[in-house]
């Protein structure tokens, strides 16, 4: 059974790697998912967990995952926004989890943008 | 929207955009019912913004002019026999409680309840939830307020924090089934 114990052992394990990241202070590279009813009811909750995952698997300490309305193209949700220092905006339409694994590693840690996933090879 | 857990996903960011500190997600089941209620402190509606409010052309985006989240899930409501209603005023914040007929064929299944509360808590780590799941004097439950005393400092969005949402609740609700 999982105990509020464990929480504590989260936070004594957690708190050095804050500390951490708030020193290194990098660029950071923000991960915007649609969850608006659209992308809700289109597949973006286990598209939003994908990418939770994945940054937390390859520990990209300077990447934040959040969550924001609707984008505006409920037809091409789930829709994620990649805003990244020094780069135009990215939007990946029609995401999946599987989808996510690519952007993170084609994307976020070689900063090659998966292009056939874009809005604009989708139109 | 393929379930349950979906609707409530959807109808409670309402309630993080309403700006609640305390977002209160009820299940009840009882033989032949499903009581689903969400309460929130937010900011409330007008009187005649509640009137309108599951008209699928009354909506507070700005990207378009249709607003599905209520609509639908009082739609999913009644096709089982059930009803929603809509409890709000400005300042006291909003009660929607919807009841499911669940041996109807129409009732859609309850879906990943943990997933859920774990994407809601993602979304806005500094407001507060309450989830309790009771199902035949059983109940699956997890207040955020209670963890946040364990956690000290640390944020509740920390990958590993919201894993234990998702496993904890994962566990406690495998007891209801």
């Amino acid at each position: 059974m999982k105990t509020l114990e464990e929480l504590k052992a989260i936070r004594e394990k957690t708190l050095a790697n804050i500390q951490l990241r708030t020193e290194t202070g990098e660029d950071s590279v923000r991960i915007v998912v649609g969850m608006a009813t659209c992308g809700i009811a289109a597949g973006a909750r286990p598209v939003l967990a994908a990418f939770v995952e994945e940054v937390a698997k390859r520990k990209l300490a300077n990447v934040s995952v959040t969550q924001t309305g609707c984008i505006g193209v409920c037809r091409l949700e789930p829709i994620v926004e990649v805003f990244a220092p020094g780069e135009e905006k990215v939007t990946y339409v029609k995401m999946t989890p599987e989808k996510a694994g690519r952007v993170i590693a084609e994307h976020i840690v070689n900063k090659q943008v998966v292009s056939e996933y874009t809005i604009g090879m989708n139109q | 929207m393929k379930d349950l857990s979906l609707h409530i996903l959807d109808i409670a960011q309402n309630s993080v955009k309403a700006g609640a500190k305390l977002i209160d997600v009820t299940l009840l089941e009882n033989a032949d019912s499903l009581v689903i209620t969400i309460t929130d402190d937010g900011r409330g509606m007008s009187p005649e913004f509640l009137k309108t409010v599951t008209d699928p052309f009354v909506t507070t985006r700005t990207t378009r002019k249709v607003g599905l989240g209520l609509p639908l899930y009082r739609q999913a409501a009644e096709l089982t026999g059930g009803s929603l209603d809509i409890a709000s005023s400005p300042g006291s914040g909003t009660t929607v409680r919807a009841v499911f007929f669940t041996g109807h064929i129409d009732c859609p299944p309850l879906g990943d309840l943990p997933a859920t509360v774990q994407t809601l808590v993602q979304g806005a780590p500094d407001i507060d939830f309450h989830y309790r799941h009771e199902k035949c004097g059983k109940a699956s439950r997890l207040d955020t307020r209670e963890m946040r005393g364990a956690l000290g400092g640390v944020p509740l969005c920390e990958a590993e924090v919201l894993n234990w949402i998702y496993e904890s609740l994962k566990e406690s609700e495998e007891t209801l089934l």
